[in-house]
């Protein structure tokens, strides 16, 4: 059955939330039109379509849209009901949306806070993605999925695509970021497996971004915290104490209000601008599609 | 079929687990329920949730399911009985999630918001941002009920449950911490709703009565945010 009348996809290029959807649209081999939003002013069908949340993916199917990446994946899978992505049995299907959730409100988050902070608060960044990772190896190694290829089996499911679009931002950091370990080996073997199983495929190299581009990206955002951390002497993101003549306290806040969140502002990612003393430089870094912005 | 041999974590405050409660009742499935000292976790909670230790968790046999709306989706799957909790179209669900997800998000925030907030200018602030909350849910109920008495249609459903399990700690909140959001004149449908809810049968066994909310939240909740907030 031809389902796909009307089906567009609004997304971003560096959101792994949209490359989930534009993965789980290729391996099931669906159609559609993918629209590139400009988060720094976005387009009027994004406002119409997510009034609530303002984000990207959405998902507008025969002119209704559905938003949130997890709830799109599903609805594709419950419309389009071959090549499932979601398990049939329903205790497999309560572990996979366990972790999803996990995915999304821990590591997810703990990621990105490596990323936008440096020194005490880096670290304790970085053993909290350790741990996440390690209940995801455990999981691997004795738990619900042990002995599997993929969380879903033999061939990729829902949850290899919620962890796998995302993942590849580790290794970038690990770039980035000289001395930070996130992902080795060694420390998580099987997690590590399943990332260059589930990367060599041929549907998730079309999808993932070319990896210069996206440590171009991270690179620029890196550089600029940075260099507002040496200039503030600031070693963690909280705020710091007002320093008249430099750029002022900096503070990272994510867009769920999570630690240090003070407002949250919407702008282009690569937008930066000065504007003398007391200026401000703005940047935003969408990591596990959590929108990151620093505002100093 | 085997027998269902189903036991459920649970607080009895906690909204989250109400709501399973509410489901199970309505479906009419029998479990064995354990109320959780929270401050003295058990160690079926430690075996069974051992990443978050929170409740509600449902175990079946010996699997444990967490997080209530995970648990709600599983008993809508595994049960041959009662109404679906969730609804059948695709797109339907698919906005029931997302409300859902909203209303986890943001109710229980913003109730937190009010309850903790340390001036009068911050809790006016703190009461707005519920209100603007309630009135998306105003919306919603209207779109999702089409006319009928709960957002699942005729009876109880995944929407109706979430939000519900919220409404007696809302009303024990507005009488110890001194204000009001649940305003029928802003709100007409959904505050119809609440009554119509809170009186359903797999409800009322299920809720907590008001006064002793009231006396949770003021023997031990407002003293111990006025410690932290002295501190």
């Amino acid at each position: 059955m031809d389902q796909t009348s009307s089906l567009k996809l609004f997304g971003s290029w560096a959101s792994s939330y949209t490359h989930r959807v534009q993965l789980a649209l290729k391996l099931k081999a669906i159609q559609f039109e993918y629209i590139e939003e400009d988060l720094s002013n976005k387009s009027a069908s994004l406002l119409q379509y997510n009034p609530i949340y303002k984000k990207v993916p959405v998902l507008v199917h025969n002119d209704r849209p559905i938003a949130e990446s997890v709830i799109i994946l599903q609805y594709l899978d419950e419309v389009w009901t071959d090549s499932q992505i979601m398990p049939a049995d329903p205790f497999e299907r309560a572990v996979v949306r366990f972790w999803c959730h996990f995915a999304d409100d821990k590591l997810g988050p703990a990621v990105g806070a490596v990323f936008a902070t440096s020194g005490e608060v880096q670290k304790a960044s970085v053993d909290q993605v350790h741990e996440n990772l390690g209940l995801i190896e455990r999981e691997l190694r004795e738990g619900f999925f042990k002995g599997r290829k993929f969380f879903g089996g033999d061939s990729i499911g829902l949850l290899d695509i919620v962890l796998g679009c995302g993942s590849y931002w580790l290794a970038v950091f690990e770039e980035v970021m000289t001395g930070v370990k996130l992902v080795d080996a060694d420390s998580f073997p099987l997690f590590h497996t399943w990332l260059r199983e589930f990367e060599s495929r041929d549907e998730v190299k079309e999808t993932i971004p070319a990896v210069d581009k996206l440590l171009d990206y991270a690179r620029a955002v890196r550089q600029m915290l940075l260099g507002l951390n040496q200039s503030n002497n600031v070693d963690s993101a909280d705020t710091a104490a007002a320093d008249t003549t430099n750029v002022v306290a900096a503070t990272v806040v994510t867009n769920n209000d999570i630690t240090w969140g003070v407002k949250k502002y919407w702008v282009s990612p690569f937008w930066v601008e000065m504007e003398g003393m007391g200026g401000y430089y703005m940047s935003v870094l969408t990591i596990y599609g959590h929108v990151w912005v620093l505002v100093c | 079929m085997g027998e269902v041999e189903l036991k459920l974590l649970g607080m009895w405050a906690s909204p989250f687990a109400i709501r399973v409660r509410i489901v199970l009742n309505q479906k009419g499935l029998k479990y064995e329920y354990f109320e959780e000292d929270l401050k003295n976790k058990s160690e079926l909670l430690h075996k069974y949730n051992p990443i978050h230790k929170k409740v509600p968790v449902l175990i079946d046999k010996d699997r444990s399911v967490c997080e209530s709306l995970i648990i709600l989706q599983y008993i809508d799957e595994i049960s041959q009985t009662g109404p679906s909790v969730l609804p059948t179209d695709p797109y339907e669900r698919a906005m029931t999630r997302f409300w859902a997800a909203y209303i986890d998000d943001k109710v229980f925030l913003a109730m937190g918001g009010i309850l903790k907030a340390t001036t009068e200018e911050e809790k006016t602030d703190k009461i707005t941002e519920a209100m603007s909350v309630l009135e998306l849910l105003e919306e919603t109920f209207k779109k999702c009920s089409k006319g009928k008495y709960f957002f699942g249609g005729d009876t109880i459903g995944f929407l109706d449950v979430t939000l519900g399990s919220y409404l007696v700690l809302l009303k024990a909140a507005e009488k110890v911490f001194e204000f009001k959001i649940l305003d029928e004149t802003k709100f007409p449908k959904l505050m119809e709703w609440t009554e119509r809810f809170l009186s359903t049968d797999c409800v009322k066994e299920v809720m907590p009565k008001v006064e002793r909310v009231e006396e949770f939240y003021t023997k031990i909740v407002k003293p111990r945010w006025a410690a932290a907030s002295s501190q």
